[in-house]
Protein backbone atom coordinates (compact mmCIF):
# COMPACT_ATOMS: atom_id res chain seq x y z
CA UNK A 1 0.00 0.00 0.00
CA UNK A 2 1.25 3.32 -1.04
CA UNK A 3 -0.06 6.42 1.09
CA UNK A 4 1.54 9.69 0.04
CA UNK A 5 -0.10 13.53 -0.66
CA UNK A 6 1.29 13.57 -4.06
CA UNK A 7 -0.77 13.89 -6.76
CA UNK A 8 0.96 11.63 -9.23
CA UNK A 9 3.91 9.07 -8.31
CA UNK A 10 6.45 9.15 -10.35
CA UNK A 11 6.88 5.73 -13.07
CA UNK A 12 3.20 4.77 -11.96
CA UNK A 13 0.03 5.39 -13.22
CA UNK A 14 -3.28 5.06 -12.05
CA UNK A 15 -5.46 2.89 -13.33
CA UNK A 16 -8.70 3.36 -11.49
CA UNK A 17 -10.15 5.24 -9.43
CA UNK A 18 -12.04 4.05 -6.28
CA UNK A 19 -13.59 7.12 -4.54
CA UNK A 20 -12.34 8.48 -1.37
CA UNK A 21 -11.57 6.78 2.17
CA UNK A 22 -11.05 7.98 5.63
CA UNK A 23 -9.98 7.04 9.16
CA UNK A 24 -10.26 8.67 12.40
CA UNK A 25 -9.95 8.74 15.78
CA UNK A 26 -11.08 11.01 18.91
CA UNK A 27 -8.18 10.67 21.45
CA UNK A 28 -8.20 12.54 25.05
CA UNK A 29 -5.62 12.94 27.43
CA UNK A 30 -4.55 10.79 30.18
CA UNK A 31 -4.95 12.65 33.37
CA UNK A 32 -1.57 11.87 35.08
CA UNK A 33 -0.19 13.59 31.21
CA UNK A 34 -2.04 16.20 31.63
CA UNK A 35 -1.26 17.05 35.35
CA UNK A 36 2.15 16.59 34.37
CA UNK A 37 1.75 19.14 30.70
CA UNK A 38 0.28 21.82 33.70
CA UNK A 39 2.99 21.84 35.43
CA UNK A 40 5.81 21.93 32.17
CA UNK A 41 3.37 24.80 31.50
CA UNK A 42 5.20 27.02 34.10
CA UNK A 43 8.42 26.88 32.37
CA UNK A 44 7.49 25.94 28.77
CA UNK A 45 9.14 23.94 25.95
CA UNK A 46 8.04 20.60 24.77
CA UNK A 47 4.97 18.51 26.04
CA UNK A 48 6.19 14.84 25.22
CA UNK A 49 3.38 13.26 26.41
CA UNK A 50 0.91 15.32 24.25
CA UNK A 51 3.64 14.68 21.38
CA UNK A 52 3.13 11.13 21.82
CA UNK A 53 -0.75 11.05 21.89
CA UNK A 54 -1.01 12.88 18.84
CA UNK A 55 1.88 10.87 17.09
CA UNK A 56 -0.03 7.41 18.20
CA UNK A 57 -3.27 9.39 17.26
CA UNK A 58 -2.06 9.96 13.33
CA UNK A 59 -0.78 6.51 13.27
CA UNK A 60 -4.82 5.21 14.08
CA UNK A 61 -6.35 7.20 11.44
CA UNK A 62 -3.91 6.25 9.05
CA UNK A 63 -4.12 2.68 9.79
CA UNK A 64 -8.22 2.83 9.71
CA UNK A 65 -8.03 4.71 6.44
CA UNK A 66 -5.53 1.94 4.72
CA UNK A 67 -7.89 -0.73 5.93
CA UNK A 68 -10.78 0.92 4.33
CA UNK A 69 -8.99 1.57 1.13
CA UNK A 70 -8.00 -2.43 1.23
CA UNK A 71 -11.08 -3.36 1.96
CA UNK A 72 -12.43 -1.50 -1.67
CA UNK A 73 -9.64 -3.15 -3.22
CA UNK A 74 -6.83 -0.42 -3.92
CA UNK A 75 -3.26 -0.44 -3.90
CA UNK A 76 -2.36 3.24 -3.09
CA UNK A 77 -3.90 6.13 -1.41
CA UNK A 78 -3.04 9.59 -2.60
CA UNK A 79 -3.54 13.22 -2.37
CA UNK A 80 -3.75 12.24 1.79
CA UNK A 81 -5.16 15.54 3.80
CA UNK A 82 -4.89 15.72 7.69
CA UNK A 83 -7.65 17.86 9.81
CA UNK A 84 -7.42 18.29 13.39
CA UNK A 85 -9.91 19.59 15.36
CA UNK A 86 -10.50 20.10 19.14
CA UNK A 87 -13.25 18.52 20.40
CA UNK A 88 -13.12 19.80 24.20
CA UNK A 89 -10.33 21.12 26.32
CA UNK A 90 -9.39 17.51 26.90
CA UNK A 91 -10.11 15.63 23.55
CA UNK A 92 -9.24 16.62 19.87
CA UNK A 93 -10.29 14.14 16.69
CA UNK A 94 -8.22 13.31 14.31
CA UNK A 95 -8.89 12.86 10.48
CA UNK A 96 -6.53 11.59 7.41
CA UNK A 97 -8.63 11.41 3.95
CA UNK A 98 -7.56 10.74 0.87
CA UNK A 99 -8.09 9.11 -2.75
CA UNK A 100 -8.23 5.43 -3.33
CA UNK A 101 -6.79 4.06 -6.30
CA UNK A 102 -5.28 1.60 -8.18
CA UNK A 103 -2.11 2.22 -9.48
CA UNK A 104 0.26 0.21 -12.29
CA UNK A 105 3.90 0.63 -13.13
CA UNK A 106 4.41 2.80 -16.59
CA UNK A 107 5.82 1.21 -19.14
CA UNK B 1 -1.24 38.44 54.22
CA UNK B 2 -3.45 36.27 52.03
CA UNK B 3 -3.16 38.80 49.18
CA UNK B 4 0.77 38.90 49.62
CA UNK B 5 1.49 35.32 49.64
CA UNK B 6 -0.78 35.24 46.35
CA UNK B 7 1.57 37.83 44.56
CA UNK B 8 4.92 36.40 45.92
CA UNK B 9 3.38 32.87 43.95
CA UNK B 10 2.96 34.97 41.02
CA UNK B 11 6.23 36.56 41.15
CA UNK B 12 7.96 33.07 42.27
CA UNK B 13 5.98 31.54 38.76
CA UNK B 14 6.93 34.33 36.60
CA UNK B 15 10.47 33.91 37.62
CA UNK B 16 10.51 30.27 36.97
CA UNK B 17 8.67 30.53 33.66
CA UNK B 18 11.12 33.87 33.03
CA UNK B 19 14.52 31.87 33.52
CA UNK B 20 13.80 28.15 33.11
CA UNK B 21 12.25 28.78 29.90
CA UNK B 22 14.75 30.89 28.68
CA UNK B 23 16.99 28.34 29.48
CA UNK B 24 14.75 25.82 27.98
CA UNK B 25 14.79 27.97 24.72
CA UNK B 26 18.61 28.66 24.62
CA UNK B 27 19.37 24.65 24.53
CA UNK B 28 16.23 24.07 22.12
CA UNK B 29 17.99 25.84 19.75
CA UNK B 30 21.47 24.39 20.18
CA UNK B 31 20.20 21.48 19.68
CA UNK B 32 18.06 22.59 16.38
CA UNK B 33 21.32 24.21 15.19
CA UNK B 34 23.62 20.88 15.22
CA UNK B 35 20.55 18.46 14.00
CA UNK B 36 19.40 20.89 10.88
CA UNK B 37 23.52 20.74 10.33
CA UNK B 38 23.28 16.76 10.53
CA UNK B 39 20.25 16.70 7.96
CA UNK B 40 21.21 19.03 5.58
CA UNK B 41 21.64 16.77 3.25
CA UNK B 42 17.74 15.98 3.04
CA UNK B 43 16.08 18.50 0.96
CA UNK B 44 12.13 19.27 1.84
CA UNK B 45 9.95 21.27 -0.83
CA UNK B 46 6.48 22.72 -0.52
CA UNK B 47 5.57 21.88 -4.11
CA UNK B 48 2.80 19.36 -5.89
CA UNK B 49 5.12 16.62 -8.08
CA UNK B 50 8.16 15.31 -8.10
CA UNK B 51 10.99 17.05 -9.82
CA UNK B 52 12.01 13.96 -11.47
CA UNK B 53 8.28 12.58 -12.60
CA UNK B 54 9.65 10.29 -15.58
CA UNK B 55 12.12 8.10 -12.88
CA UNK B 56 10.39 4.66 -10.77
CA UNK B 57 10.70 5.53 -7.25
CA UNK B 58 9.12 4.67 -3.93
CA UNK B 59 6.91 6.88 -1.83
CA UNK B 60 6.55 7.18 1.26
CA UNK B 61 4.07 9.57 3.75
CA UNK B 62 6.69 10.47 6.22
CA UNK B 63 5.72 13.39 9.42
CA UNK B 64 6.97 15.20 12.46
CA UNK B 65 4.65 16.33 14.77
CA UNK B 66 5.63 18.65 18.19
CA UNK B 67 3.40 19.93 20.77
CA UNK B 68 4.79 23.16 22.69
CA UNK B 69 3.73 25.47 24.85
CA UNK B 70 4.54 28.70 26.38
CA UNK B 71 5.80 29.15 29.63
CA UNK B 72 4.52 31.61 32.54
CA UNK B 73 6.22 34.13 31.87
CA UNK B 74 5.19 34.53 28.26
CA UNK B 75 2.10 34.03 28.74
CA UNK B 76 2.12 36.58 31.06
CA UNK B 77 3.50 38.76 29.05
CA UNK B 78 1.32 38.01 25.62
CA UNK B 79 -1.69 38.92 28.07
CA UNK B 80 -0.05 42.93 28.33
CA UNK B 81 1.13 42.69 24.68
CA UNK B 82 -2.71 42.40 24.11
CA UNK B 83 -3.43 45.33 25.06
CA UNK B 84 -1.09 47.40 22.54
CA UNK B 85 -0.95 44.93 19.77
CA UNK B 86 1.98 44.56 17.30
CA UNK B 87 4.92 41.96 17.13
CA UNK B 88 5.82 39.47 20.02
CA UNK B 89 8.65 38.22 19.47
CA UNK B 90 8.22 35.52 22.59
CA UNK B 91 5.52 33.63 20.43
CA UNK B 92 7.56 33.94 17.54
CA UNK B 93 10.22 32.27 18.28
CA UNK B 94 8.57 29.64 20.36
CA UNK B 95 6.43 29.11 17.07
CA UNK B 96 9.48 29.51 14.67
CA UNK B 97 11.42 26.66 17.02
CA UNK B 98 8.48 24.34 16.93
CA UNK B 99 8.18 24.48 12.99
CA UNK B 100 11.95 23.72 13.00
CA UNK B 101 11.63 21.31 14.98
CA UNK B 102 8.31 19.80 12.94
CA UNK B 103 10.64 19.88 10.11
CA UNK B 104 13.72 18.17 11.33
CA UNK B 105 11.44 15.42 12.95
CA UNK B 106 10.30 14.86 9.29
CA UNK B 107 13.75 14.89 7.62
CA UNK B 108 14.60 12.04 10.48
CA UNK B 109 11.46 10.25 8.85
CA UNK B 110 12.53 10.86 5.82
CA UNK B 111 16.47 9.52 6.53
CA UNK B 112 14.91 6.60 8.23
CA UNK B 113 13.33 5.67 4.79
CA UNK B 114 16.26 5.68 3.07
CA UNK B 115 15.06 9.10 1.47
CA UNK B 116 17.16 12.36 0.40
CA UNK B 117 14.23 14.43 -0.93
CA UNK B 118 10.77 15.11 0.48
CA UNK B 119 7.94 16.86 -1.53
CA UNK B 120 4.84 18.21 -0.93
CA UNK B 121 5.10 19.45 2.59
CA UNK B 122 2.45 20.48 4.36
CA UNK B 123 1.90 22.46 7.65
CA UNK B 124 -0.40 21.97 9.80
CA UNK B 125 -1.46 24.16 13.49
CA UNK B 126 -3.25 23.06 16.27
CA UNK B 127 -4.38 24.84 19.38
CA UNK B 128 -4.47 22.02 22.17
CA UNK B 129 -5.14 24.34 25.00
CA UNK B 130 -5.14 27.94 25.01
CA UNK B 131 -5.66 30.28 28.42
CA UNK B 132 -3.32 30.48 30.70
CA UNK B 133 -1.92 26.85 29.81
CA UNK B 134 -1.43 27.23 25.66
CA UNK B 135 0.04 24.87 23.91
CA UNK B 136 0.16 24.09 20.23
CA UNK B 137 0.57 21.12 17.87
CA UNK B 138 2.93 22.08 14.56
CA UNK B 139 3.03 18.91 12.39
CA UNK B 140 4.43 18.70 9.08
CA UNK B 141 3.67 15.88 6.72
CA UNK B 142 5.27 15.44 2.97
CA UNK B 143 6.09 12.62 0.50
CA UNK B 144 9.75 10.92 0.95
CA UNK B 145 11.02 9.65 -2.46
CA UNK B 146 13.42 7.03 -2.76
CA UNK B 147 14.91 6.01 -6.10
CA UNK B 148 14.31 2.44 -6.77
CA UNK B 149 16.79 -0.16 -8.45
CA UNK B 150 19.68 1.17 -6.29
CA UNK B 151 21.70 -1.37 -5.75
CA UNK B 152 22.76 -0.40 -2.10
CA UNK B 153 18.94 0.08 -0.71
CA UNK B 154 18.44 -3.30 -1.64
CA UNK B 155 15.98 -4.74 1.52
CA UNK B 156 18.32 -5.40 4.66
CA UNK B 157 21.27 -3.07 3.71
CA UNK B 158 21.87 0.09 6.08
CA UNK B 159 20.42 2.84 4.51
CA UNK B 160 22.21 5.33 3.49
CA UNK B 161 22.66 8.24 5.35
CA UNK B 162 22.60 6.52 8.81
CA UNK B 163 26.18 6.08 8.01
CA UNK B 164 26.88 9.90 8.07
CA UNK B 165 24.25 10.14 10.73
CA UNK B 166 26.26 8.51 12.96
CA UNK B 167 29.77 10.05 12.05
CA UNK B 168 28.86 13.33 12.75
CA UNK B 169 27.10 11.97 15.83
CA UNK B 170 30.70 10.86 16.62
Amino acid sequence: MIISNLEIIPGKRVASHLGMVQGSTVRAKHVGKDIFASLKNIVGGELKGYTELMQEAREEAIKRMTAEARSIGANAILNVRFATTSISAGAAEILAYGSAVRLEDLG
Amino acid sequence: MGAFIELLIFLGLLATGYFVGQVIERRHYASIRVRERRYRDIMAFPMRFAPNAVAAQDAYLVSGTVVISADYFKTFVAGLRNLIGGNFRAYETLMERARREAILRLKEDARRRGSSLVVCVRFETTTISSGWAPAMEIFAYGTALVPRAMPERAAGSVPPGSVSASLSRG
